[in-house]
């Protein structure tokens, strides 16, 4: 076992422990807080996909994580109030199950991740930042100006969704949930690193001229890992809307882009575990540092800065060394 | 006489006021190694990347196995079969040296879109992508992170990933470069070999090289071809003593 698989065991039993650890202690807080770590480093490892193993920098990854969101906050505000979403040619009505909104918010964000891949794809760095950036602040002002599902105010959803044969409304379960959720999309997320999906990737990453040379596309694979980092990010913001039982067009600022990111960059870029320990790293100095200054994020900018300098691979990779991975 | 399997029939490309290619046309035939040899910005590279994909001729046609593949993207002259490498190594400097060959076994299979399964562990990949390696002696390498690999590693490396593509032709940007004299003489007999699954265009600086393998040389100078010959006929060709191997008479 290398260093690196034995800190990933310890971060992941160490995030499973902790909450057990509340709930018997009854600190129903702590596990939401848990809970909040779970989801947020979901969304990192949905753009840890794009950035780590494709190389590319989105920095516009909260329109996925807003479209979850409000893929949610839609299907279960006209649950709520008991209206259909449309009626004509036929009938959709609101939903208060999960599966089936994690499926829709799936199916969205894939969509829109298709059609900003195909389109921002065509350029690169420094202009594929700003693309994606735009599309992400486009998302972020249509949801401003659309009034009947709260503009500014958000959506506010008074019961969480119901997910069959468990109570979500007590933390410990719906914190199970998002574990779950999480442990499953990270082995799949080391499947296809190891795929030969992933090493065209990976290769193409470094030299796009010779996966060319080989007869592959580099477009085709980016516009692939895209649209897939993209569901991951939009299922974290259906399960984040759930846990705050609330979507507002923050969930799609370009500050959410630029939180997702600081999770995969302080947590080692192309790291596996590198988005849960960033978003441990984040949630633990929000609440430490945010109860000593409301100007938290000062620190957290030096703590970025000083990662950027002196430590390329993150937490993981100063902690658990080289693992053969780029910092 | 047969058709040959790549030909170049009057390309022109010009950067401006700079004319890299003037009405260049050479062709490769079955089993043979043409070199095309020239000084310094010649348009060697240039030719090169017309021939392979990547830059498109103002006027002129590239055809490959029968058919025009002028229009055709580097990409797609790959999948037909044409093997290339790089002058400058174009390899996957952080993956490991069994990584590169994998990928270039896996363009070949034409199916890279698999998710599930790792790499690794196809057997048929796997056995191209060691075969490859073992021809070119990097064996024992197969495990080692390419970024060390020496540079005359670097470039056996480079042949072994055109190989795992089975290629119709190769074009291999001077492969020697930067070789030592015992690796230019091992790559040289290798080379020797290969012509006779896939003829080779060989862009070559090392002219003891040339002169060993190539059945044809064609001499560009300016952008034009100024002679296509026999090893022998370029020797004593005057304009290419005077233009090329810089001798006096």
């Amino acid at each position: 076992m290398t260093r690196e698989t034995l800190f990933n065991a310890v971060l992941g039993l160490g995030l499973f422990a902790f909450p057990l650890w509340a709930w018997w202690a009854e600190e129903p807080f702590m596990i939401t807080l848990s809970t909040r770590v779970v989801i947020l480093a979901l969304a990192g490892v949905g753009l840890n996909l794009a950035l780590g193993l494709g190389g590319l920098v989105s920095l516009g990854h909260a329109a996925f994580f807003g479209i979850g969101g409000y893929a949610m906050g839609i299907l279960a505000s006209h649950a709520q109030s008991y209206t259909p979403l449309m009626e004509f040619p036929f009938v959709i009505e609101g939903t208060k199950s999960m599966p089936v909104i994690w499926l829709v918010a799936v199916v969205a964000s894939a969509l829109a991740a298709l059609v900003i891949g195909a389109l921002s794809l065509r350029t690169s760095g420094v202009y594929f930042i700003m693309i994606t950036l735009a599309f992400g602040q486009m998302l972020f002002y249509f949801a401003i100006s659309w009034p009947a599902y709260g503009g500014e105010d958000g959506l506010s959803i008074y019961v969480r969704n119901s997910f069959p044969g468990l109570n979500t409304l007590d933390p410990i379960q719906f914190f199970l949930i998002c574990y779950a959720i999480l442990g499953a999309v990270l082995l799949l997320s080391a499947r296809l690193a190891a795929s030969p999906f992933g090493l065209a990737l990976n290769a193409a990453r470094q030299t796009s001229e010779r996966v060319e040379t080989v007869g592959i596309r580099p477009y085709r694979l980016r516009l692939t890992v895209f649209v897939i980092s993209g569901m991951i990010t939009g299922l974290a913001g259906a399960l984040f809307a759930d846990l705050n039982r609330f979507v507002s067009p923050s969930m799609l600022s370009w500050q959410t882009s630029g939180e997702i990111m600081v999770f995969v960059i302080l947590g080692g870029v192309a790291r596996l575990f590198g988005p849960v320990a960033g978003a441990l790293l984040f949630i633990l100095l929000e609440h430490v540092l945010g109860g000593l200054s409301e100007y938290w994020h000062i620190y957290l900018g030096l703590l970025l800065l000083g990662v950027v300098l002196f430590a390329r691979g993150g937490v993981i990779g100063t902690l658990a060394g080289q693992g053969g991975k780029h910092g | 006489m047969a058709e040959p399997i790549l030909s170049v029939t009057k390309i022109n490309k010009s950067f401006g006021a700079l004319k890299a290619s003037i009405d260049v046309s050479l062709d490769l035939r079955v089993g043979e190694i043409h070199a095309l040899i020239g000084p310094n910005g010649a348009g060697k590279s240039t030719l090169i990347k017309q021939i392979a994909g990547g830059l498109q001729p103002d006027s002129g046609t590239v055809r490959f196995l029968g058919r025009d593949v002028t229009a055709l993207d580097t990409v797609q002259r790959a999948q037909m079969g044409l093997g290339r490498t790089f002058q400058i190594s174009a390899l996957a400097m952080e993956d490991s040296v069994l990584q590169n060959v994998m990928l270039g076994a896996l363009g070949a299979s034409g199916r890279p879109f698999r998710f599930l399964r790792p790499v690794l562990k196809d057997k048929a990949l796997r056995e191209t992508a060691e075969t490859a390696l073992a021809r070119v002696g990097l064996s024992e390498q197969a495990l080692m992170r390419t970024s060390d690999l020496s540079h005359g590693q670097r470039r056996q490396l480079e042949v072994a990933v055109a190989l795992t593509m089975r290629p119709r032709a190769f074009v291999m940007d001077e492969p020697m470069a930067g070789l030592g004299t015992s690796g230019s003489q091992r790559l040289t007999r290798f080379l020797d070999e290969l012509r006779h699954e896939a003829p080779i265009l060989l862009v070559e600086h090392d002219m003891d090289a040339v002169f060993a393998l190539a059945d044809r040389i064609s001499v560009l100078v300016y952008g034009s071809v100024i002679a296509t010959g026999t090893v022998d006929e370029i020797r004593a060709h005057p304009e290419v003593r005077r233009a090329y191997l810089g001798e006096e008479e």
